[in-house]
């Protein structure tokens, strides 16, 4: 049976790992490399590698940390920030990322998508959404890191990518994100039950059964976070023996 | 030496990366000569059918492929372009398994399939001291049907080929260099074979 992903986030931020709280007041939180070998040995599933300053800064992934990473760790990883053109993925591939998540780029340039999944395959080609939702109760695609609003609603731009080729939806809500409150079930619940694509849930884990509750109420098929395991406040190996003893298909 | 193809699909370092893991030396390259002399050939892959077959044939590294005397392992992408057909792109591949691989189709489950899950109903040295119901990771949206060449099956949608062999050529659908132990057991299981 396909298992539920637990998904460590490193953001990247001038080649060490840190975390936003609401993509703000970003702390230290350790060096990438070391990290990505700690949770592959603890049970991670997969990592997510988020160059969170390139849209901004115009400044390409570290293909060296790329290189690095893959050189170490066992399991598949994904990386992102600032990817822009076919030739930037397949840099990444070739130094060993397994997936590339495409965010701003892609928005502006929905062809990216189209082109990334007729050279590489849809499979490789995640596309992150940064969502928040407005007093209308409607869910917003975000830009550029969360710094920009879009009149265009996440539902819609989800389904547009999909088409186009996006093989997996990394969605992270903007309203949760840092604050250990709990997932977003609502806009995660829309877009898995609407897309053919798996949904990779991020922004507001805090405790374990945030995790239970976006797998079963959200139906998402990953769920991602980065300061609680940072940070050590939840183990991924408890965690999983959690999920899996509140019977969620899990890898142990 | 372990020679790894190269070509237009992707993620080939990271199977050499992942040999390196185990001690074990490799080559990537698209040199017939290395290819040829090589004690084992993997042929890895991330990426469309279509295009991949058709760098290939341009290339003629899909005659020198199908030719290969020593142990050949096909990985995701790679096996499938050892079917006999993809749906992907409409595809004439290598015919090397009789099979033909199909786009994964459901009302419910998503696709592609991401994620790890497990392999039963083994049939082949590959699988060697590995627990019944192995974990491993797969990402993939096309599928080889079963066959009489099959020799691990998963079931997502339906079950299917995790893994196929013919003569000396092998091939499995999942990523054994991103499967963590159970994928080093297999790749070390595919380097034993003499």
């Amino acid at each position: 049976m396909l298992t539920k992903r637990i998904i460590p986030c490193l953001d990247i931020r001038d080649g060490r790992t840190v975390k936003g709280i609401n993509f703000e007041n970003i702390r230290d939180a350790g060096d990438p490399a070391e990290l990505a070998l700690f949770y592959s040995q603890q049970g991670a599933d997969e990592l997510v590698f988020l160059d969170i300053t390139a849209t901004v800064e115009k400044r390409k992934t570290l293909v060296e940390l790329v290189k690095r990473i893959a050189a170490n760790i066992n399991i598949p990883f994904t990386v992102g920030g600032g990817i822009s053109t076919v030739e930037d993925v397949a840099v990444l591939l070739q130094n060993g990322a397994d997936k590339v998540s495409v965010n701003t780029a892609a928005f502006k340039n929905p062809a990216l998508i189209a082109g990334l999944s007729n050279r590489f395959g849809s499979q490789c080609v995640v596309l992150a959404i940064d969502t928040k939702k407005e007093t209308d109760g409607e869910w917003y695609v975000y830009l550029n890191g969360g710094r920009t609003k879009t009149d265009t609603k996440t539902i819609d731009w989800a389904k547009q990518a999909v088409a186009l080729g996006a093989g997996e939806i990394l969605l992270t809500s903007m309203n949760n994100d840092g604050t250990k409150a709990g997932f977003a079930v609502d806009i995660t619940l829309l877009l898995s039950n609407e897309l053919s694509v798996p949904v990779i849930a991020s922004g507001g884990a805090g405790t374990m059964v945030h995790f239970k509750e976006i797998f079963e109420e959200g139906n998402a098929d990953a769920a991602l976070a980065a300061s609680i395991f940072h940070y050590k406040e939840i183990a991924i190996p408890e965690l999983k023996q959690y999920l899996a003893n509140e019977k969620i298909a899990i890898r142990l | 030496m372990v020679a790894i193809i190269k070509y237009n699909a992707g993620n080939v370092q990271s199977v050499q990366y992942a040999l390196q893991r185990i001690g074990v030396d490799s080559v990537v390259t698209d040199d017939f000569e290395v290819i040829r002399n090589a004690d084992k050939v993997i042929f890895p892959g991330v990426g469309h059918a279509q295009s991949a077959m058709q760098y290939l044939m341009k290339n003629k590294l899909d005659t020198l492929i199908i030719s290969l005397q020593q142990p050949v392992l096909g990985i995701c992408l790679g096996l499938q372009l050892m079917c006999k057909y993809s749906e992907e792109g409409d595809t004439t591949c290598l015919n090397i398994f009789d099979t033909e691989v199909k786009l994964f189709s459901s009302p419910v489950l998503k696709v592609p399939q991401i994620g790890w899950n497990n392999i039963y109903n083994y049939k082949s040295v590959l699988f060697n001291g590995l627990p019944e119901q192995a974990f491993v990771y797969t990402v993939h949206s096309y599928y080889a049907a079963l066959s009489k060449e099959t020799t691990a099956t998963t079931d997502y949608i339906l079950p299917f080929s995790a893994a196929l062999q013919k003569n000396n050529f092998y091939a499995v659908q999942f990523h054994p260099e991103k499967s963590g132990f159970v994928g080093e057991t297999i790749l070390k299981n595919f380097i034993q074979i003499i």
